[in-house]
């Protein structure tokens, strides 16, 4: 095995985050299974992001737009009588205070600062909940740039509100009516559009899925989260470092960006899935949307559809570094269920004021879990990053609460 | 050097010793299981003048195909489709005097791994292989497991590969070259891309290996044109829009015969 990368720098250790090795292999996995089409297009991508990480120029452009349009750095709020009540010092990384209310809008104004970089007038987008659509919108508007963002038929009937956000803010939203009719069409329809408009638009992949440098790109965009709260926990807390690092999965760019953050360290990370949705827990080898990772299939090798009231977490499959870190141990997943999440979304409510996006919900549902089954020992510090807010959940809530 | 027709698979010397006779290449495509009786399209294309069958393994994300293929995905695996059900319906026929190349996406080759996945398609005939989504960086994997298996693997080439690589690609195809005509999925389109003729002349510029049009070649005037750039033309989405929308055996036949008709027109001229 070379020691060196081609571009000179010395081969990552495993398991601390770093670059990908050569070609954007996360241990087995990941790497650019894309349609010939469009491998010249991710070389293009790859290209740029190298340039602009490490030019100060882009790096202070994209931390002032950050600071005065997101509103970073968010806060790290101790969660006071919940940590009481559980035993356990726990603290909420705030992703729900940003601008347009998600973690989203990190690696959305890091990609739409790379585009106008790269000369591209348009931003293509998938979306399942709205979340990651709307922060393309939100950025393509502050840039000056067209947007198109592809839903799944299924999901623009349950998101209604993100819809007309999209639209108000000037994006173009594209009905998908293939397949299962949600996110991961969406995704397959974003890449075909793509394909034959790679002149002058740029794919604003949502998640660390997705061709070489996609999950490893969206990872650096999202690291701000673990970075900020490395020094806001070596601050507050007495240990500097917490015990534990928890943050939800989908295709895991809260939990990669937070995790990256601590990656040095010798804090556990625990990424929580959807029972209904468990690319990492339960998922087998396989090639989707252009990596190579672990994804929900049936026996013939069809991939299925994912479940979950969080439709954030509604992707069958899950980013290859995190396919990685479960291999090295770094990481472990767990799943929590539908239910166990709402009970943790009103619990949030109902003792810090916070009401939490359903899917940041499933991190906190498996700390309260590990809490009652001694997994998480009493005076254990917690770090959990509050990935969203609950707005867009609220008429689903309503139904349950 | 090696001539490359001694090193050559069967897929390869099949297609070169037919267009050595100055015949214009056709390779329709059929999705497996698409119907009861789908196997009947084999014969039906051979019958009419095909030169290769692309025999497509439904897959339940198809990343590079538009809607027509899209659909007969759909509906083939709510059939009940499956590789292993495809690959056996093929191990019954009888040899139809032309190789069989199957296409499907990564996801399905490493289900039960490259090795098994291999075997399986040479046990049911099949010497030729497409995975639109393995481009030739990605290929390592499989290229020597498929040699040994005697399957063919063919890559693609796109108007945007570049040119050492696209020598890379012609270089370590097997079968043929099959040139992406467009920036675009599959399916059927008003007139060839302009892109078609000059990528085209890139592939053919680096390597004598049968090049096939695809992406887009829907009648017989477009046939003829891509026949005046390329060895030939693959043909997909026509006829899976034609199958979605009832037509059988005997009414493709028909189609195909009259690109096979515009393929030998075009071969017959003067040049």
């Amino acid at each position: 095995m070379r020691d060196v990368l081609p571009w000179g720098e010395p081969v990552p250790v495993a398991g601390t985050m770093g670059e990908p090795q050569p070609r954007g292999r996360f241990g087995e996995y990941g790497g650019r299974y894309a349609p010939e089409s469009l491998v010249e297009a991710c070389r293009e991508v790859d290209e740029a992001f190298r340039e602009a990480w490490a030019d100060p120029g882009f790096r202070g452009a994209l931390a002032r737009l950050l600071a005065v349009h997101a509103g970073r750095p968010t806060p790290l709020t101790p969660a006071w009588r919940l940590s009481g009540e559980l035993g356990v010092q726990l603290y909420l990384k705030r992703e729900d205070l940003t601008h347009t209310g998600s973690h989203k809008i990190n690696n959305v104004l890091g990609q739409a600062l790379l585009a106008t970089r790269m000369g591209r007038r348009r931003l293509i987008a998938e979306t399942g909940a709205g979340q990651h659509g709307v922060a393309t919108a939100t950025a393509a508007a502050l840039l000056g740039l067209e947007a198109t963002v592809f839903m799944g038929e299924r999901d623009i009937e349950r998101q209604a509100l993100n819809v007309f956000r999209m639209r108000m803010l000037g994006a173009e939203v594209v009905p998908v009516t293939t397949g299962s009719r949600t996110l991961k069409d969406a995704t397959s329809e974003a890449m075909r559009h793509w394909v034959g408009a790679t002149g002058d638009s740029h794919y604003c992949l949502g998640s660390v899925v997705g061709p070489d440098p996609y999950p490893w790109m969206v990872r650096e965009f999202q690291r701000v989260i673990g970075d900020e709260a490395r020094g806001q926990c070596a601050a507050e807390l007495r240990t500097g470092v917490p015990d534990h690092v928890v943050a939800c999965v989908g295709g895991g760019s809260n939990a990669a960006g937070t995790f990256a953050g601590f990656a040095d360290t010798s804090a556990r990370f625990v990424g929580v899935e959807a029972e209904g949705g468990a690319g990492a827990a339960r998922g087998r080898l396989g090639v989707l949307h252009g990596c190579r990772s672990l994804f929900l299939q049936d026996d013939d090798g069809q991939i299925t559809e994912a479940h979950s009231i969080a439709a954030g977490l509604d992707y069958p499959g899950v980013g290859p570094e995190h396919a990685h870190l479960r291999d090295l141990g770094r990481a472990r997943y767990v799943t929590v269920t539908d239910d166990e999440a709402v009970r943790a979304a009103v619990r949030l409510a109902r003792t810090e004021g916070i009401v939490p996006a359903l899917e940041s919900a499933h991190a906190l549902a498996w700390i309260i879990r590990a809490v009652a089954g001694g997994e998480l020992p009493a005076g254990s510090t917690v770090l959990m990053t509050l990935s969203g807010r609950g707005d867009k959940d609220i008429s689903t809530l309503k139904e349950l609460v | 050097m090696t001539n490359p027709t001694l090193t050559a698979g069967a897929v390869e010397r099949h297609l070169r010793a037919r267009r050595d006779t100055g015949r214009g290449l056709l390779m329709p495509f059929v999705t497996g299981g698409i119907t009861p009786g789908w196997t009947d399209y084999l014969r039906a294309f051979a019958a009419a003048g095909a030169d290769a069958i692309e025999v497509g393994l439904p897959f339940s994300d198809p990343t590079l195909d538009g809607v027509t293929i899209q659909e007969a995905n759909d509906t083939a695996l709510a059939r009940g489709a499956s590789t292993r059900r495809i690959l056996a319906d093929l191990a019954e026929l009888p040899d139809l005097g032309v190789p069989l190349v199957a296409s499907t996406y990564y996801n399905l080759v490493l289900h039960d791994g490259p090795e098994a996945f291999c075997a399986a398609l040479r046990h049911a005939g099949v010497t030729g292989l497409i995975v639109p989504d393995l481009p030739v960086h990605e290929a390592g994997e499989l290229t020597d497991v498929a040699a040994a298996a005697g399957i063919e693997l063919v890559l693609l080439a796109s108007p945007a590969t570049p040119q050492p690589r696209l020598e890379e690609i012609s270089r370590r195809s097997r079968g043929f070259v099959y040139a992406v005509s467009l920036m675009g999925t599959t399916g059927e389109r008003a007139t060839l891309a302009a892109s078609a003729a000059e990528l085209t002349r890139r592939i053919r510029g680096g390597t004598d290996r049968p090049v096939l049009l695809g992406f887009g070649i829907s009648t017989p005037d477009q046939a003829r044109e891509a026949g005046r750039h390329a060895d030939g033309v693959v043909v997909g989405a026509a006829v899976m829009r034609r199958v979605l929308d009832g037509a059988g055996p005997d009414d493709l036949r028909a189609f195909l015969a009259t690109l096979r008709q515009a393929l030998d027109q075009e071969c017959d001229r003067p040049r």
